[in-house]
């Protein structure tokens, strides 16, 4: 593969191809569609996979850059480039579509057509989204997004999906108009200072900004990312676009939509606003506290299924945001792979309920129960995504949580403690829904013929079942990844941490071996760290001789 | 060697709970699903004997094998207590004497129990007998890494592992409600617990910058003597949470006699022989860092033998066989946290083994009862079943010898060890611990009587003199799973006596490797283990001096200063200070409790032998208190009503809250927006457009009257324009 080869822009554009080209096909023709449609998301999956086996480990800059001027009297710029981070939640994206698109199969059977070309196009959107390295192509892509979602949600959902999807909308629009404020008015600061008109994302990270102009610009990020995370109390759409919308819509809004709020955070709030992060430190955590607590109380008093798995989203986010503003490598680290774990459980989960939404046709868990022994498969893959979600070890929500806990732990023990508690309610919701919908007898005659799953949709399952061993035992390939794009963003925010982190890692991971042959003490031994970025002379080690 | 083979002890456990659980709940047979599960188990026992022995053949010093199987989170920079460390860990294994110790026990019993499941849950249907096995394997898998962890994380893993193989096992048959229920409570219990564990760890990571015990270990004493002991104790208050999670102490035992919901051989197995006796093994493991904190010992032991008094006393009414042996399982795990609370850690280690052996023996032995009856779990409808099922009656009366402490059972010698250190230790709690003895010994009496001795009380059965040799079908109290007609109490199938014939002998001679010098032994076992439980320096001296005290006493003449005072509160047992009894007062203690002991048993044939229907007469004598134990001092009320609908009745709150204030600020002002939209709408209609229609009427009518203007006349246009004109200039002139 040559160096210029437009990857991103192909693994970009393959899913809108796939839409315009479903443009022409006869809409009655459903099948053909179908087949297109799945062709177009596997595809887009495929063409996504060199960001995994190409991409340079060892690269701490941007890789896969594509640059073409787009609006040059405003300095906009076709500008695409992915780090570690974005590369993932890209892999996660063409994933996510692929699933969702497959699991459509026989759950759409109206307006077959346009269905199928909204999903594309918001692939296109969200993928758009994480790999602009352009802020009013980022902006672009964000609000693309938001269309083909309102409709997938207002015509292809249930109940009240109307009420749902206006609500999604004009929620989400509200945010991004302030993040547009936001946007223009980093622009235009950056202007006064260099007198160059443009929007390039790198150029923003290496901007120093007075503390007071921070502020306004973080508030205004803030209510963008915010409410699409969601964060406590920007969160009461979550649950009504999730219950209203088609599986499909939920697993996309799910797995990938909310990420782009914890992305935002990361990708422009973190880094480009350092000094209002640090001062908003306290405000976030208490809201992401709140939103780990009260995400998971609420679940628990579900009646809904979808709307159960929906606040867990709450409490899952309230995690990943929590660990984030622990402002540690650890932390940070634990989050974005928290991000990805929530992607794939929650995702699975939200497929989960699609399956018996789509044979029953209600999603009340009181209408339910004893489907173990109904459906076997489906009651397995349904245990293991549970265990996944409550962070069973060995699977991947463990690592995600373990990290952000210990991250947040070392900043402190009192938010560690609230934190953790969410993982007690998250079992007691989980575990009881799990009882109530797959424990017990068949009570209910209808659900006694329900069909276990089919090969369509194991397959849809498969992939999110390896990826979350996969990760639960092995994520160092992961963790990897981020460990740039981490250390990027803490070079920004907390620089406590040497920016060398892995020099000081070297010699930080010789520090518990003490030495036996010290005269029988148990002594700290620091080994000579050349660079002199390891641990400051401490008490311990002085205390030891 | 043990390097090549250790990773395997877990590993084949796991092969075989994936094999059974892909291919084998799908297309085995019941044979070919039980000869996975029993082969990989057996495997991972001879292994473990393999590994055992190759750490016997080393010296004391060197008996320790550590194994990274691969690296598990790669490092990362993180501030510690020492400035910024590195949070790293590996998949590793470490194989030293209370691991070995460990894997015999889990990998030993687990394979009878093993044996004895193929038999007994014959009556499964296949694909639900593949799935048993299943769990059970992936069971031994998660305990063994539990064990073998070398480090925090790692065991981490096991520990909630077997949580969740508990949890599915012990809603086994998830058709009732009562066993998916109990499965619940006993997962989220533990996660209750794991909330200390989880912080414990944490805090640890941020003292030691490690997760490694033997890293953790060797600093602890250094780290004691220069942060104070006060981060210590927390680390250890917040590890001993979880252990009372796991382990079934006060106030989280709750879950353990609930968990009686799953089959028999899975209580023999994990809630009583092995996962119970986690939370003891995690503070042996952490024994140096218990030690640096005395007042957290403290704490340990008191939690220890209430627990141990106050189950035992709960055992001493109830009915159902499977409880009895449930409370007895929290009754003696509070023994070995009171052990390590005494700084008897050895001896903690010595009570699992054996009373691994002998409890597991008295589960399976009344797995055997229940399915000689059909199903039947109420004593008081057994009775004079030693005529019908003759080996169980003589193995589970060894192990009733045994845990009553009857010599030369094994239990005695455990037992008897831990009351010494307990005497030695603080009156006070050896008091109630020779009273829990007492208990002991009359309750697990009561059981084998009111099950084999006296008259018989069960239902009637076709020729009541018959006697075994009926075919095995499986039992247990479940409906739906009792298969056949029953045809009387018989004698189990071969599959499951022998190893109650096995576990009987391992009941009878366990007790062996532990006699004390007192009786003419080497107490051998407390020798093996002592290196697990001390830092590194002390290993060597501990290996060549020839007693436990003398080792303290060799550290201490070349230890430094430091480690001197650190030693003096890891081995409170072994220093000079310390109290120590005679031989002869040692032999005195020891007849004392074969004395109380033999009381318990006695009052036991006195009430439920001799005089059947004087326990019954006692219990109406004391109605208050029968009424107490019996509903096991109304605990489970107490916390439904409390932790149970608290938490529900938040959850609840929260969601109005949501719904009606969070949410309605959202609606509201959406509705604020359409209803100020509904204002701009008619003020738009009757003002701004009213303004607009005006302007627009006013021009239609004057648009009146300049129609006139427009004749099309060019004549009018001109005069017109002349008039314009002549109005321009003459306004200009006047203006000017």
């Amino acid at each position: 593969m040559p160096a210029d080869f437009p990857l991103l822009s192909i693994v970009l554009f393959t899913p809108l191809v796939g839409a315009i080209l479903l443009l022409f096909v006869n809409k009655q023709r459903v099948d053909t569609i179908r087949w297109i449609a799945n062709v177009f998301g596997f595809l887009g999956f495929l063409v996504s996979l060199p960001l995994w086996s190409r991409f340079d480990l060892a690269d701490p800059g941007w890789q896969f850059v594509e640059r073409a001027p787009w609006i040059p009297s405003i300095g906009a710029e076709y500008f695409l480039g992915v780090d570690g981070f974005s590369a993932l939640m890209v892999l996660l994206t063409t994933l996510i579509g692929a699933i969702a698109i497959l699991s459509s199969w026989t759950a759409i059977t109206e307006r077959v057509k346009e269905f199928y070309v909204f999903m594309l196009v918001l692939q296109t959107g969200m993928l758009g989204a994480f790999v602009s390295l352009d802020f009013l192509l980022f902006f672009l892509f964000w609000e693309v997004m938001l269309v083909p979602m309102y409709f997938l949600i207002g015509i292809w959902g249930s109940d009240r999906r109307l009420y749902s999807a206006i609500k999604f909308f004009l929620y989400t629009l509200v945010g991004s108009v302030v993040m547009l404020l936001g946007i223009l008015a980093l622009y235009f600061y950056d202007y006064s200072l260099t007198g160059v008109y443009s929007f390039d994302i790198t150029r923003f990270h290496q901007l120093d900004l007075p503390a007071n102009t921070q502020w306004w610009i973080f508030l205004a990020f803030f209510l963008g990312f915010a409410i699409k995370v969601p964060m406590f109390p920007f969160h009461t759409w979550l649950p009504d676009a999730h219950t209203d919308a088609p599986t499909a819509g939920s697993v996309i809004l799910a797995a990938i939509l909310l990420k782009l709020g914890t992305y935002g955070f990361v990708r422009f709030s973190l880094p480009i606003l350092p000094d209002a992060t640090q001062a908003f430190v306290p405000m976030m955590v208490a809201l992401s506290i709140i939103g780990i607590v009260y995400g998971a109380l609420c679940a628990m008093a579900q009646h809904d299924w979808k709307r159960l798995v929906a606040y867990s989203s709450v409490s899952h986010l309230g995690m990943a945001m929590l660990g984030m503003f622990a402002l540690t490598p650890v932390g940070i680290t634990g989050s974005i792979l928290q991000q990805i774990n929530h992607g794939i459980s929650t995702g699975a989960l939200f497929l989960i309920v699609g399956i018996v939404y789509e044979r029953r046709h209600t999603r009340e868990i009181s209408e339910y129960g004893g489907l173990s022994k109904i459906m076997p498969v489906y009651a397995t893959v349904f245990m293991i995504m549970t265990m996944s979600s409550i962070g069973l070890p060995a699977l991947n929500g463990f690592i995600g949580e373990i990290l952000i806990l210990q991250g947040v732990f070392v900043v402190s023990k009192i938010w560690a403690a609230f934190a953790a508690s969410g993982i007690v309610l998250g079992a007691a919701y989980m575990l009881w829904l799990y009882q109530r919908t797959m424990f017990g007898k068949v009570e209910n005659p209808k659900n006694e013929g329900l069909a276990d799953l089919n090969l369509r949709e194991f397959a849809t399952f498969a992939p999110l079942i390896v990826l979350a061993v996969w990760i639960g035992l092995y994520p160092s390939p992961f963790l990897q990844r981020l460990e740039h794009p981490v250390r990027a963003v803490m070079s920004r925010v907390n620089s406590s941490y040497p920016a060398t982190a892995r020099n000081a890692a070297d010699c930080g991971s010789e520090t518990p071996t003490p030495a036996r042959e010290v005269a029988g003490a148990p002594a700290f031994v620091q080994p000579p760290c050349s660079d002199g970025s390891g641990t400051a002379p401490t008490a311990g080690r002085d205390g030891g001789r | 060697m043990a390097d090549s083979y250790l990773p395997l002890i877990p590993l084949l456990p796991a092969a075989g709970a994936l094999l059974n659980g892909v291919a084998g709940v799908r297309f085995f047979g019941k044979r070919a699903a039980a000869a996975v599960a029993c082969s990989t188990m057996a495997a991972a026992f001879v292994l473990s004997v393999a590994a055992f022995v190759e750490l016997l053949r080393r010296p004391a010093d060197a008996r320790e094998i550590t194994v990274t199987v691969a690296a598990w989170v790669p490092p990362l920079a993180l501030e510690t207590a020492r400035g910024i460390g590195t949070f790293a860990v590996d998949w590793a294994l470490r194989l030293d004497p209370l691991s070995a110790l460990m894997i015999l026990v889990v990998s030993g019993i687990g394979f009878l129990i093993h044996v004895y499941s193929v038999a007994y849950m014959a009556a499964e249907s296949d694909g639900a007998y593949a799935r048993y096995f299943c769990y059970l394997n992936l069971f031994c898998f998660f305990m063994l890494t539990l064990v073998l962890g070398s480090n925090f994380l790692v065991m981490f893993v096991g520990w909630e592992g077997v949580g969740l193989c508990s949890y599915l096992l012990i809603g086994y048959w998830y058709e009732k409600k009562s066993a998916s229920d109990a499965g619940k409570k006993a997962f989220i219990v533990n996660r209750i617990g794991d909330f200390g564990f989880m912080l414990g760890m944490f805090l640890v990571f941020y003292t030691f910058g490690t997760l490694d015990f033997r890293a953790v270990q060797d600093m602890a004493p250094a780290v004691a003597a220069a942060a104070g002991t006060g981060v210590l104790a927390t680390i250890c208050l917040l590890l001993f949470v979880g252990a009372t999670g796991k382990s079934a102490q006060i106030p989280l035992y709750v879950w353990l006699p609930d968990a009686m919901e799953g089959p028999t051989p899975v209580s023999a197995l994990i809630h009583a022989a092995t996962m119970v006796t986690a939370g003891v093994y995690m503070v042996c493991r952490n024994a140096v860092l218990f030690s640096q904190a005395p007042d957290v010992m403290m704490v340990v032991a008191l939690i220890g033998v209430l627990t141990a008094l106050m189950a035992a006393s709960i055992g001493l009414v109830q009915n159902d066989i499977k409880r009895v042996l449930a409370y007895s399982t929290v009754s003696q795990l509070g023994y070995m946290f009171l052990a390590t609370g005494v700084g008897a850690f050895a001896a903690a280690a010595f009570h699992l083994m054996t009373h691994a052996f002998f409890k597991a023996l008295l589960f399976l032995g009344s797995g055997s009862v229940i399915h000689g009856m059909g199903g039947e779990q109420d004593m008081r409808r057994m009775g004079a079943l030693k005529r019908y099922l003759p080996v169980t009656y003589a193995t589970m009366m060894v192990g009733m010898l045994a845990i009553a402490g009857v010599p030369p059972f094994s239990g005695f010698f455990s037992k008897d060890e831990i009351l010494y250190r307990a005497f030695l230790g603080h009156k006070v709690i050896w008091v109630l611990a020779v009273i829990t003895a007492g208990m002991t010994a009359f309750y697990m009496f009561r059981l084998v009587a009111m099950t084999f001795l006296g008259a018989y009380r069960g239902p009637a059965f076709p020729g009541a003199d018959a006697h075994g040799g009926h075919p095995a079908h499986g039992h247990d109290d479940h409906a739906g799973h009792g298969h056949g007609a029953w045809h009387g109490p018989h004698e189990s199938p071969r599959m499951m006596t022998v190893p109650l014939i096995l576990l009987a002998a391992g009941a009878v001679v366990a007790g062996f490797v532990g006699i004390p010098a007192a009786l003419g032994g080497a107490n051998r076992i407390e020798h093996f283990l002592a290196p697990s439980f001390e830092p590194r320096g002390a290993v060597h001296a501990a290996a060549t001096a020839p007693s436990d005290e003398a080792a303290t006493s060799a550290s201490h003449g070349e230890g430094s200063a430091a480690v001197e005072r650190a030693a003096a509160t890891a081995a409170p047992e072994g220093t000079h200070e310390a109290p120590h009894l005679s031989t002869a007062g040692e032999l005195g203690l020891m007849a004392f409790s074969v004395v109380v002991a033999l009381t318990g048993i006695a009052v036991g044939r006195r009430l439920y032998v001799q005089q059947p229907g004087a326990a019954d007469r006692l219990a109406e004598r004391v109605p208050l208190a029968y009424r107490t134990l019996l509903n096991k001092y109304w605990i489970d009320e107490l916390y439904h009503a409390t932790v149970v609908r608290g938490t529900l009745l938040l959850a609840r709150v929260s969601w109005r809250f949501d719904a009606l204030v969070v949410d309605g600020a959202v609606n509201g002002s959406g509705w604020t927006t359409r209803f100020s939209a509904w204002v701009s709408g008619l003020i738009d209609q009757y003002i701004v457009d009213g303004l607009v229609n005006g302007t627009g009427a006013t021009l239609r009518e004057a648009s009146l009257g300049f129609r006139r203007m427009q004749t099309g006349l060019v004549q009018t246009y001109a005069l017109l324009m002349m008039i314009g004109v002549f109005a321009l200039v003459s306004a200009y002139l006047v203006l000017r």
